[in-house]
This record gives structure tokens, C-alpha cells and sequence, in this order.
């Protein structure tokens, strides 16, 4: 059993490769069987996907469902291209993944389990094929465990996407006005959750919910993983405990100490200007600045880079990855991209564009099947608060060293034949 | 048709934005609940309107039918609904 107090958790692993079976089984040997769904209640997860929706009322949802077939999805997409979570969590240990899924599987009475790793992170599609090779040496008792591997899109991560793949294999969000939406795979019923979810969910099923709770805050117990990239040492995966000041996050990662801002959450979150570092790393704490932990990126900004440029290319880049199934996200997020380009680089009427991003803010947001455009316009939003000055400064055309001599500090995947792509 | 119904709750115009192709149909037949944007696509009403204001009901009905795309749905909801 690990003790209570000791980090890593879910990275618990061998140096080097991830653990096999039965080291997975010496390493986490539980003491007593406990009542899963109690202690699932008791541990208040949350979904360590983005949107932190309780686990214990996802589950519970789940399980009055009916259903012959049902399965449980587990998502290690990676959607976001600044988080490699799934890719620090398989290579420590994918059995932890796996077991969570089981058990998950257990309590909902599913007979599959789906686990869908992108085709693009072929170490991650390795190491749990090889974890799943191993179960089945073992025959154990339980759900079947299938790996799915859909092409890597940023919007194939969402979950209504990743099922319609299952279903379709199109890897294109739904419309699901229904609340609360239960997707389906076929007629039955799919829990999805994701794998650092699934890996809590076995560690809280091994040791219960008083250990669990033992790290964290009140409101967000547990551990988390942290994606720590840009204006850093080397970009870095690590598990803190939620709660703990950014400042001791970004000291522990090697990261630059006094960063203009940092990006939390992901492409679809929020900026955090610098001054806030202090402030600890759980949601109830960050939502005062309007943040959230999101799907556990922080990308650090340097201070001699332009945080409207950096913007403007996330949001370029987004525009691009939308699916292009609403007219709204189609079409808006590349007349969001135009309106920061001539923002930020000395165009006519630089005022009327600043104008023109607000009022196309308004009219996009909520107007999507999924949430990428709402999460662009949560992005580009807290970029016109947290870097209002440089906006400023910006518009009455005064130069920029960031947009004259580009210092690239977010690391975004090149546009492959952007030309194509772009919406007409 | 000569069906007497009790006009008790309220409705929502909802649109489903995959199928919408922005045609603006919505728009033309129902002004006074759909807006459309500077790309043509429609920006539906998020209130609820009471059930008993039969001429909006009518229109987004008509809305309903003139869709192209069939892309838009009345949603009833009965929360505000009085038990009589």
C-alpha cells in the first residue's frame, strides 16, 4: 500500500517502463474489500477530463440505465496538444487505467470496455495493448477490454465525438439537447470517463476514500496530474495535490518564476495573468480569476512574449481544428482569428476590429453542438482582460517585440495544408 | 382543429446546429424569435415563451415546418405550470 501523504499516486511506477501485472499487484496489494459505491460517494472525484463533473453522480446515473450491453469508454485521447497526461499515466502504469475501467465496468454492469487511445500516440497504443495482452494471460474475471485507437483531431477527444466514432466511426461531435445526456453505443447505454479518472477510481477502490481524501482540499480532494509546458526547463508531467500554490507547481517543473501569464486548462481555457501565482491550484480557488484546472495544462508564458499573438495563434489553430458541423463555429472562429490578426498587427482600423471580437463573441458563444467554440471564446475573452494593456497598446499601433521577432513559448502542432483547411 | 387545449406551461425554440444549414427560413417566419447572424445562421430566443401567446406558438410552428432542414424543434416545458 502507498501511504496516504505520498505523491505520485497515479505515476506511482518503475523507472523506465511501465509496471506489468504482477508488480502492478505487489505495488497496490489493498487491504480489505470495501463498498466501491460508498467509498466513490464519500471521495467526491471529479472527472479529471476538463469539466470536473462528480464521478460518484456519473456512475450513479449510469447504473439505473437499462441496457444489455453496456460498456464503459475510457478516454486517452489527449486531446489537447499541450497536455501528455495519458502518455506519462500509460507509461507508468496502464494496469491502474484498466483496473479503474473494470471496476467502473463492475458497477454499472457493463460487458465492454472500450479504451480509445489516438492512433497518433503510438507509446500510449503500445502500452495498453500490452497491459491488456497481460489481463488476458491472466484470464481475468470481468468486462472485456477492446482498444480503439481514432485518428488524433482536437474535437475527436469530446465525448459525444469519440462515441459517435464507436458508433460510425466519424469522429464528429452530436447534438445532444437531451439533459442529462446518456450516450449510447449502439442502444445501450456508455459511461465515459477519462483515464486519469479511471486510475483514481482504482486507487480509491483499492485503499477507500479517507486516503483518498487525505491529499487535496475539501471541495477538490485527490491528486492531479499537470501538463507543464512553454517558458519551462522541459516540458514536464506532474502529479501535485490539489490545492497547492502555482508558485510551488511551477518550482517544482523548473519553470520561469516570474511569468507574464500561464495558460490553464487547455486551448479551450483560460488565461492567468502572473500576479496570480500564489493562488492554489484547485477550482474553487482559481475560479476567482475566472480559471478553472480544466483538463490540466499550465503553459508558461515568458515575459518577453506577446500574449495576443500567442492568443491569436491558439485561436488560429482551433479555428481550424473545428469540425465544421455548425455554421457559428465554422465560420466565427476564423473571423475571431482575422479580427486578432488585425488587432495585433497594424492593420486600418485596429479599434473597429476590437469592437467587431467583442460583439462576435456574444453571438457565437453557446451556439455550437460541443463546446469548442464556447471554450475559444473563454480563451480569447480572458486574453482581453489578463493582456488589456498590450491590447492597448496594440490597437494605437505602438510595436510589439512578440509579433516583430516571434518567440514561440505555446508549443501548437503546425497547420498541415492550411490552405485546405481553412473554411471558405 | 375544434381541440380545446390548455395553453398552461411555456416553449423554447430549439435549433439543432449540425443539421442548420442557415437557409434563414426561421428567420422570415419567425422574427420575433430567431435573429440571424452575420453568416446567415439563426440565433434563437433562449427564454421560455408562455404557451399562451398562441401568435409566437404559431409562428415558431410555422418556423418548425418551413425548416429545410428540419433542423428546429418546439420544446415544452412545464415547470411554470400551476396544477389546476
Amino acid at each position: 500500500m502507498i501511504s496516504a501523504s505520498v505523491l505520485p499516486r497515479v505515476l506511482h511506477g518503475a523507472e523506465g517502463r511501465p509496471l506489468t501485472l504482477t508488480q502492478h499487484e505487489q505495488v497496490f496489494a489493498s487491504s480489505a474489500p470495501l463498498n466501491i459505491m460508498q467509498e466513490l460517494e464519500k471521495s467526491g472525484l471529479t472527472g479529471r477530463g476538463g469539466a470536473a463533473f462528480p464521478t460518484f453522480r456519473k456512475v450513479d446515473l449510469l447504473r439505473v440505465q437499462r441496457g444489455h450491453n453496456k460498456s464503459v469508454v475510457v478516454n486517452a485521447m489527449e486531446g489537447e496538444p499541450a497536455a501528455h497526461k495519458e502518455f506519462a499515466l500509460a507509461g507508468a502504469n496502464p494496469h491502474l487505467i484498466l483496473e479503474g475501467a473494470q471496476i467502473l465496468a463492475g458497477l454499472i454492469g457493463a460487458k465492454r470496455i472500450l479504451v480509445c487511445v489516438a492512433r497518433d500516440n503510438p507509446t500510449v497504443v503500445n502500452h495498453i495493448n500490452r497491459a491488456i495482452h497481460e489481463l488476458e494471460r491472466q484470464s481475468l474475471r470481468g468486462a472485456k477490454i477492446e482498444l480503439h485507437t481514432p485518428p488524433w483531431r482536437y474535437v475527436a477527444g469530446e465525448e459525444s465525438a469519440l462515441v459517435h466514432w464507436l458508433n460510425d466511426n466519424e469522429s464528429l461531435p452530436q447534438y445532444r439537447p437531451e439533459r442529462p445526456s446518456i450516450l449510447r453505443v449502439g442502444h445501450s447505454p456508455v459511461l465515459v470517463d477519462n483515464a486519469e479518472t479511471c486510475a483514481n477510481v482504482a486507487l480509491i477502490a483499492r485503499f477507500g476514500a479517507d486516503w483518498f481524501r487525505s491529499l487535496g482540499t475539501e471541495k477538490s480532494p485527490g491528486s492531479t496530474l499537470v501538463s507543464l509546458s512553454g517558458a519551462v526547463e522541459r516540458s514536464t508531467v506532474l502529479e501535485v495535490s490539489l490545492g497547492t500554490p502555482i508558485r510551488a507547481i511551477l518550482a517544482a517543473g523548473h519553470a520561469d518564476m516570474a511569468p507574464q501569464a500561464l495558460l490553464l486548462g487547455g486551448f479551450g481555457g483560460t488565461w492567468l495573468h502572473g500576479k496570480h501565482i500564489d493562488t492554489p491550484y484547485a477550482n474553487e480557488h482559481l475560479s476567482a480569476h475566472g480559471a478553472s484546472v480544466g483538463a490540466g495544462v499550465m503553459a508558461v508564458l515568458a515575459r518577453e512574449a506577446c500574449g495576443v499573438y500567442e492568443t491569436l495563434r491558439i485561436v488560429r489553430w482551433m479555428a481550424n481544428e473545428s469540425a465544421r458541423q455548425c455554421g457559428p463555429c465554422a465560420f466565427g472562429l476564423p473571423a475571431l482569428a482575422d479580427d486578432l490578426t488585425s488587432i495585433t498587427h497594424s492593420s486600418k482600423d485596429p479599434r473597429a476590429a476590437y469592437d467587431r471580437l467583442l460583439s462576435r463573441c456574444d453571438s457565437i458563444e453557446g451556439r455550437g453542438a460541443c463546446r469548442h467554440p464556447d471554450g475559444v471564446i473563454r480563451l480569447v475573452r480572458s486574453a482581453l482582460t489578463v493582456f488589456a494593456d498590450d491590447i492597448a497598446q496594440h490597437i494605437v499601433g505602438r510595436p510589439c517585440g512578440g509579433t516583430q521577432r516571434p518567440k514561440h513559448t505555446i508549443m501548437i502542432p503546425s497547420l498541415e495544408r492550411e490552405d485546405e483547411l481553412i473554411w471558405e | 382543429m375544434g381541440v380545446v387545449r390548455r395553453r398552461s406551461g411555456s416553449f423554447v425554440l430549439k435549433v439543432n446546429p449540425i443539421l442548420c444549414d442557415g437557409f434563414g427560413h426561421c428567420h422570415e417566419l419567425a422574427p420575433e424569435l430567431v435573429d440571424v447572424d452575420e453568416w446567415g445562421y439563426p440565433i434563437v430566443a433562449t427564454e421560455p415563451v408562455p404557451l399562451s401567446n398562441s401568435g409566437v406558438l404559431q409562428s415558431a410552428r410555422y418556423a418548425v415546418r418551413g425548416c429545410p432542414r428540419q433542423a428546429l424543434s418546439i420544446e415544452r416545458s412545464n415547470d411554470t405550470e400551476k396544477p389546476q
